[in-house]
């Protein structure tokens, strides 16, 4: 019997599946054959799982507890600038984290604005190294992308719902209970999985911001295994501790939330009739303005010491500006190649284990692939030759999940709707590829890319691995420039590297929906 | 002569059979309830649905395991015939090639070919500045380039006002005598049955009908169509 005609073949979709299941189990096997169970745990290996697990679960509660308040604010207020603010809290996610960090340390840091203040009035600087200073990063980072999740289950209540409370004539306490209560204990605990999930694995926070006996991650702790002591049998051990930690995670992260904070629709205002007495009023303006205080001030004080320490950048930033910019160009090449199969294979109905793989870049550590890619090359290569493309390839698995979520749907419609049409002229393969399938997908497509371009521009994680003093991604040199407490010239990279994230991002999504037809 | 012999064809859990035969070169309109499978007995014919039985002839050729775009088939749809991403010429020149490599003579065919229609001077529009009807008349275009023997119709101008859907069906009924193509129409109305087709197939319940006489059998309705049409 006939089978079932598809304008494209679901083959190279699954190869490219292959090629990340065998990255990441080829890894992780060779990991695990490296690991020295026998030797155990040893009592800094506990430390580190405890903090781990410590600043993870602070950094959970606490970005998810301020995001309710923040999230309730945005939901019944109206204002000018909401849909900026809105759009703003996106931007974290293609922020740089060492930018992020410098701009933390400007303002929260020993010599920082809130201990220059605290100074006047005969009060101790603060000290932002340690926990506290990795909880900070992290809700810096996390509490926007709480606040997007949360806000999106406040938008899912129906309008309806709101004017028939208004009917009803209940006060706020009946709206809690009513309405808001039962869609926060939907949402919540999905958001502390996914905040909790992406502390476990953040590396350059505790790389900047932690350290020492007492604040040290696993991820961490494999970097120092690997880089200082060179014990690969240990940073192997640690790798499959980390592994079963961010595996456990994810899975968990996955089964309990629904959204993904990445749809759009969130700057929809919805019309209440509760919360008008000047107390609510008072309450959620502290809250807006509190908030996009600490978001924003950070990214000011990058701007503001970033500015004169752009005219007195070394030739070795600018050298490690193009090496970015060409790994970051190379990963989101290498992203498409990957994902572009891929959710055309998922889009055609073959969908179980592709979509499992892409999702697997969620779970696994880049440290961790970095380890075993490190193994794996050592015997027939030299892995610091090979830094930037393993940097590059890298990025765009870690970028691949988030990705596949911007393709998927789009590639499901276009075969949907253009799917019969483009058989019936006789248009399968080469020409639905290059005359529909990748036209129609054209502003997904830029969207993508331009995630993956930012993110790769900004990373700090496998880089530190591989890296000999000669090569250095500008992330990599901005952590240098701090290490020698050039602090000025840190910020003006930090600048320059914002602008090149940023700009990245911007280029090719706007690229994309450029005379895009609807 | 189009041949279904013996057919069934499996749409999820949905069965219809079909055992009939459409004399070619004539016009046959497919009416039925919604749900009773008449777009499942056309999109049968193109190659969309894999009969679990049976097989589909054309002449001599069986059709049964040929791809959708080889089978001697032009198809209209009920929406989204056109990509919104290019311009009138590019769509009706996928009729001629589908990668749209067009030799100067082959571009001056599809220039004819909407011409022809009534669109000659808006070649270079994209569909989003045509209004529904001239959609459908780039469509209609595109079906004249084809040239295809099988012409098969799944209620394409069901969004059309009753003025304009006549106009589109006797377009359609001119462009069949000049590609001298067979054309299975589905349709939910009648009127349209009785505006060009010589022939009705009825599909109710699962099962397609043999065609008969248009004005026979809709003066004399079969207890099942009379059921449809009250």
């Amino acid at each position: 019997m006939a089978r079932r005609a598809q304008p494209i073949s679901a083959l190279p979709g699954a190869g490219a599946a292959l090629v990340v299941a065998a990255l990441i189990f080829g890894t992780l096997a060779a990991v695990a054959l490296r690991a020295e169970a026998g030797r155990g745990f040893g009592s800094s290996d506990w430390a580190a799982l405890r903090f781990t697990l410590t600043q993870a679960g602070l950094s959970a509660t606490l970005s998810v507890a301020l995001a309710i308040g923040l999230a309730r604010a945005l939901a019944r207020r109206r204002f000018f600038g909401r849909s900026v603010l809105i759009a703003l809290l996106g931007a974290p996610f293609i922020l740089p984290v060492i930018v992020a960090i410098l701009g933390l340390l400007a303002v929260f840091g020993r010599a920082g604005w809130v201990s220059q203040a605290l100074g006047l009035f005969g009060y101790e600087p603060l000290q932002i190294y340690g926990l506290h200073g990795v909880v900070l990063a992290h809700v810096f980072f996390n509490l926007p992308l709480a606040t997007r999740l949360i806000l999106q289950g406040w938008q899912e209540i129906p309008a309806e719902r709101f004017r028939l409370a208004a009917q009803l004539n209940a006060g706020p306490r009946a709206i809690w209970q009513l309405l808001e209560a039962p869609m926060l204990l939907r949402v919540v605990p999905g958001a502390l999985a996914v905040v909790f999930a992406i502390c476990l694995s953040s590396f350059a926070v505790a790389l900047t911001l932690g350290g020492g006996p007492r604040a040290t991650t696993i991820e961490l702790a494999i970097y120092q295994a690997f880089r200082f002591d060179f014990d690969l049998g240990r940073a192997a051990l640690l790798s499959g501790v980390q592994l079963v930690l961010t595996g456990l995670a994810a899975f968990v992260a996955l089964r309990v939330s629904a959204a993904d904070g990445v749809g759009t629709g969130l700057d929809r205002a919805l019309r209440r009739w509760d919360g008008d007495t000047g107390l609510a009023r008072g309450l959620d303006a502290f809250w807006i303005l509190s908030a996009a205080l600490f978001l924003m001030l950070p990214l000011a004080a990058v701007v503001a010491s970033g500015a004169s320490g752009l005219f007195l950048l070394k030739p070795n930033v600018w050298m490690a500006a193009l090496t970015s910019v060409l790994v970051s160009g190379l990963s989101t090449v290498v992203l498409l190649l990957l994902a572009l199969p891929m959710a055309a294979s998922v889009a055609l109905g073959r969908s179980a284990m592709i979509e499992v793989a892409g999702i697997l870049g969620l779970a696994a550590s880049p440290l961790v692939i970095g380890t075993g890619l490190f193994i794996v090359i050592y015997p027939i290569a030299d892995p610091f030759s090979l830094a930037l493309p393993v940097t590059a390839l890298v990025n765009a698995v870690m970028a691949l999940p988030f990705a596949l979520r911007i393709l998927v749907p789009r590639a499901r419609e276009v075969m949907a709707r253009y799917g019969k049409l483009s058989l019936s002229l006789d248009m399968a393969g080469g020409p639905f590829l290059w005359r529909v399938f990748l036209p129609r997908m054209r502003a997904q497509v830029g969207f993508a890319a331009g995630l993956a371009a930012a993110l790769s521009m900004g990373d700090l994680g496998v880089i530190t691995l591989f890296a000999d003093p000669e090569v250095a991604t500008l992330p990599l040199q901005i952590y240098r420039l701090m290490g020698a407490y050039q602090m000025q010239a840190a910020a003006g990279a930090a600048l320059l590297l914002l602008g090149l994230s940023m700009g990245a991002f911007w280029i090719l999504d706007r690229g994309g929906r450029w005379h895009a037809e609807a | 002569m189009l041949r279904l012999e013996s057919c069934h064809i499996q749409n999820g859990a949905f069965t219809v059979q079909a055992d009939l035969q459409i004399k070619a070169g004539s016009k046959v309109a497919v009416i039925g309830p919604s749900g009773g499978g008449k777009s499942t007995l056309v999109e049968a014919i193109a190659g969309f649905l894999p009969l679990t039985q049976g097989r589909i002839l054309w002449r001599d050729m069986d059709l049964t395991e040929m791809a959708p775009g080889k089978r001697p088939v032009a198809m209209l749809f009920q929406d989204g015939n056109l990509f919104p991403h290019l311009t009138v010429a590019q769509n009706a020149g996928l009729g001629l090639r589908a990668n749209l490599q067009l030799s100067s003579q082959e571009q001056a065919q599809v220039l004819r070919a909407l011409q022809r229609v009534g669109l000659g001077d808006l070649a270079e529009r994209k569909p989003a500045a045509l209004s529904g009807g001239q959609q459908s008349r780039v469509a209609l275009a595109r079906v004249l380039l084809q040239q295809r023997d099988l012409l098969l119709l799944d209620e394409p101008f069901a969004a059309l006002g009753p003025a304009l859907k006549a106009e589109m069906l006797d377009l359609v009924a001119e462009i069949a005598c000049e590609t001298h193509a067979t054309v299975l129409m589905v349709s939910h109305d009648p009127k349209d049955a009785r505006r060009i087709a010589d022939q009705v197939i009825l599909v109710a319940d699962g099962i397609a009908h043999a065609p008969l006489a248009t004005a026979d059998l809709l003066d004399n309705p079969p207890p099942a169509l009379k059921a449809y049409l009250g």
